[in-house]
């Protein structure tokens, strides 16, 4: 019987075979970060233990850095000290760490692929959970926790349970104006926010050979909010193009060699499933949530549940829902005022997801009232999307041009929603408070949420659009 | 970490699916780089508070969302060692072990039960030796925990310390075959 993508990347790094399904698997590749380091850092000082492969990892500070203006100290002396600790510990443990103010700058999960640290058929780790966006790329990349970010730091290894598996066959063409991220919310709308729990997720099927790497790496990010781990794409002549010629792509001979090895690891014709799904997407409409998962969203132009029409058991869930969101059951989506819009995340602040934003703002005017900020998901993407003009564009209809950084995905620094504020956002959660104590978040895609910026409310991009293409 | 074997206290009940990690910390809290003293800020966003009741009785996709340890070191720092749910976030239950507090998978009805026994501050008994929870006078009930996780949690197992003794060899054999398969990931 032929062998999965999964089973491949994990046969290929199983260092010692365990009980119960539990492996002794060898890590390439950490992206490390100033929130999950500290810890293990200091784990491996208090042990005395040393760094096991200093040239594996790669150092960021992300998360709670400013956007506006970099002077951190002034802004935040509990990050600031943050970031001063993870800069400390990479100068002193001999770990690349990528500085603020460098070109090479970004979110961990938008900098790993543009400098080549993610690579086809590695295993790749970071103490993130979104770290299934690299698997796009056909590594087998998933998000830990502080502790186990020291025991690869010290081991270059990980003790972990073999996964099933699940093949997510998508077809049909993706319509104008739907995204990627509209694939990821009716799928996790579709299957909810567990539905994805224990298995490794692989995307296949012709819908996904014609999608580029910003499309398949929202979606892998994405999987995480299915509950899955692990979100993989084989890697494909699209995956060759894009890496071809980065910072840490292997060159010369070395590159015909991986790519060799790299395009053996698709599945097998004949491998088995634990589970199949598939997915049309020549119907998909732009989709939006509604509530405080992802799991909670809708189409565009449906409406908000009725509690007392949703399922017995799902009931509580949605009215509590319902009421944290400030939302009547049965309202249309499209009658949704915002107050804020955020274009950013490593979900989706790359540079195709830019492109697919500004054309919908250039010529246009944010709504009156309504803040918008776009934070480009690196340096070198937004130096990319100013020389494009992307920037003035964004400029021009009235949105803030801001430096790179998690921002108000998850508002660890001062981009974040006051109390009862809404937001359109590319994102990926809607949880409770996650854009800040008492926000309202949707979800949706880059030009959704450009949409909605232009019209000051949740809108249909293709209404907004009509007549232009 | 601390090694759990059996305990015996009270439980709070939080009957709620989909709980995430945001709600069990919040973000904003997340620039402090202390594991200990954390357990003022759990739930902080929530009217819901636990103070030294050593079991969670929770609902469906316990910690999921963000992969944050925080979430682990905030609920043992209200005295939390042992989490019953009807599943729970992966990431999360990997911090868990890794921390001495044992997470335990039942059946939703199971689970419904000790909510409601939970909520009537009857006593619960987890015996890990045994795998079994006991709710005041109920027959024990029987829970399934991987073997190797269930010895970690016994021994109180260091993950890093014991790889470090025991497989060394096969990590250096391992990366001197990787080495000359794909150079390029040791250049
Ligand atoms: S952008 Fe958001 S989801 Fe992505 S790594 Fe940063 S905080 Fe996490």
């Amino acid at each position: 019987m032929g062998r999965t993508l999964y089973a491949k990347l994990w046969d290929s790094h199983v260092v010692r075979p365990g009980d119960a399904g539990e492996d002794l698997l060898y890590i390439d590749r950490q992206l490390v970060h100033e929130v999950s380091s500290p810890q293990a850092f200091r784990a491996l000082t208090d042990a005395g233990r040393a760094l096991r492969r200093t040239e594996t990892h790669l150092a960021v500070a992300d998360h709670a850095v400013p956007t506006q203006s970099r002077d951190l100290p002034a802004t935040d002396p509990v990050a600031a000290a943050q970031v001063a600790e993870l800069e400390g510990n990479a100068r002193d443990f001999g770990v690349r760490y990528h500085p603020l103010n460098g070109a090479g700058h970004g979110i961990v999960h938008v900098i790993g692929p543009e400098q080549g640290f993610t690579l086809p058929g590695i295993t790749l780790v970071c103490g993130d959970s979104h770290t299934t966006t690299h698997g796009a790329f056909g590594a087998l990349a998933f998000g830990i926790g502080a502790s186990e970010c020291g025991t690869v730091m010290a081991t270059q290894c990980l003790v972990q349970k073999r996964a099933a598996t699940m093949r997510v066959n998508l077809h049909g063409r993706l319509p104008r104006w739907a995204c990627a991220k509209d694939i990821a919310l009716a799928l996790i709308a579709r299957i909810g926010a567990q539905g994805a729990r224990g298995y490794a997720v692989e995307y296949a099927g012709p819908a996904i050979a014609a999608l580029d790497m910003a499309g398949r790496m929202t979606l892998c990010n994405m999987t995480i909010e299915a509950g899955s781990r692990i979100g993989l794409v084989a890697p494909d002549e699209t995956t060759f193009a894009w890496l071809k010629g980065r910072a840490g792509a292997p060159a010369g001979a070395d590159w015909d060699r991986a790519v060799t090895y790299w395009q053996s690891l698709a599945s097998d014709a004949d491998a088995q499933y634990d589970r199949e799904l598939a997915m049309d997407l020549s119907a998909l409409e732009p989709h939006v949530t509604w509530g405080t998962s992802p799991d909670q969203g809708a189409p565009v132009n449906g409406a908000v549940p009725e509690p007392g029409s949703a399922a017995p058991e799902d009931q509580a869930r949605i009215a509590r829902a319902l009421d944290y969101m400030g939302l009547e059951p049965g309202m249309a989506l499209a009658d949704i005022a915002i107050d804020r819009v955020f274009i950013g995340s490593c979900t989706n602040s790359r540079i195709e997801d830019l492109r697919i934003a500004a054309q919908v703002a250039q010529g246009r005017k944010v709504a009156s009232g309504v803040r918008a900020m776009v934070v480009p998901g690196s340096a070198a993407t937004k130096q990319q999307a100013e020389a494009e003009g992307l920037a003035d564009i964004f400029r021009a209809a009235g949105f803030e041009w801001r430096d790179a950084g998690c921002s108000m995905c998850v508002a660890m620094n001062e981009d974040r929603l006051a109390p009862g504020e809404r937001c359109a956002s590319t994102s990926n959660r809607n949880f409770e408070g996650r854009q800040g104590q008492g926000g309202r978040t949707h979800l949706m895609s880059p030009a959704s949420a450009a949409a909605a910026a232009i019209t000051g409310c949740i809108a249909d991009v293709r209404d907004v659009m009509a007549g232009t293409d | 970490m601390e090694a759990f074997t059996r305990l015996t206290g009270r439980a709070a009940s939080l009957d709620e699916d989909n709980i995430d990690t945001d709600v069990i910390y919040p973000a904003r809290f997340l620039t402090i780089t202390a594991r200990d003293g954390l357990g003022a800020y759990a739930f902080a966003d929530r009217a819901f508070r636990i103070k030294d009741v050593p079991v969670l009785v929770a609902g469906a996709n316990f910690g999921c969302g963000s992969s944050r340890e925080q979430a682990v070191w905030a609920l043992l720092g209200c005295g939390v060692r042992c989490i019953i749910a009807p599943g729970f976030g992966e990431i999360f239950a990997g911090n868990c072990i890794r921390n001495g507090v044992l997470p335990v998978t039942l059946d939703a009805a199971d689970v419904a039960r000790m909510h409601r026994a939970a909520s009537k501050g009857e006593a619960f008994t987890v015996d890990l030796p045994a795998c079994t929870v006991q709710v005041g006078a109920w027959q024990p009930v029987p829970f399934a925990i991987p073997e190797p996780q269930r010895q970690a949690l016994l021994n109180g197992w260091d993950e890093t310390a014991a790889i470090l003794a025991r497989d060394g060899d096969a990590i250096a054999a391992f990366e001197q075959r990787q080495r000359s398969e794909q150079p390029w990931l040791y250049s």
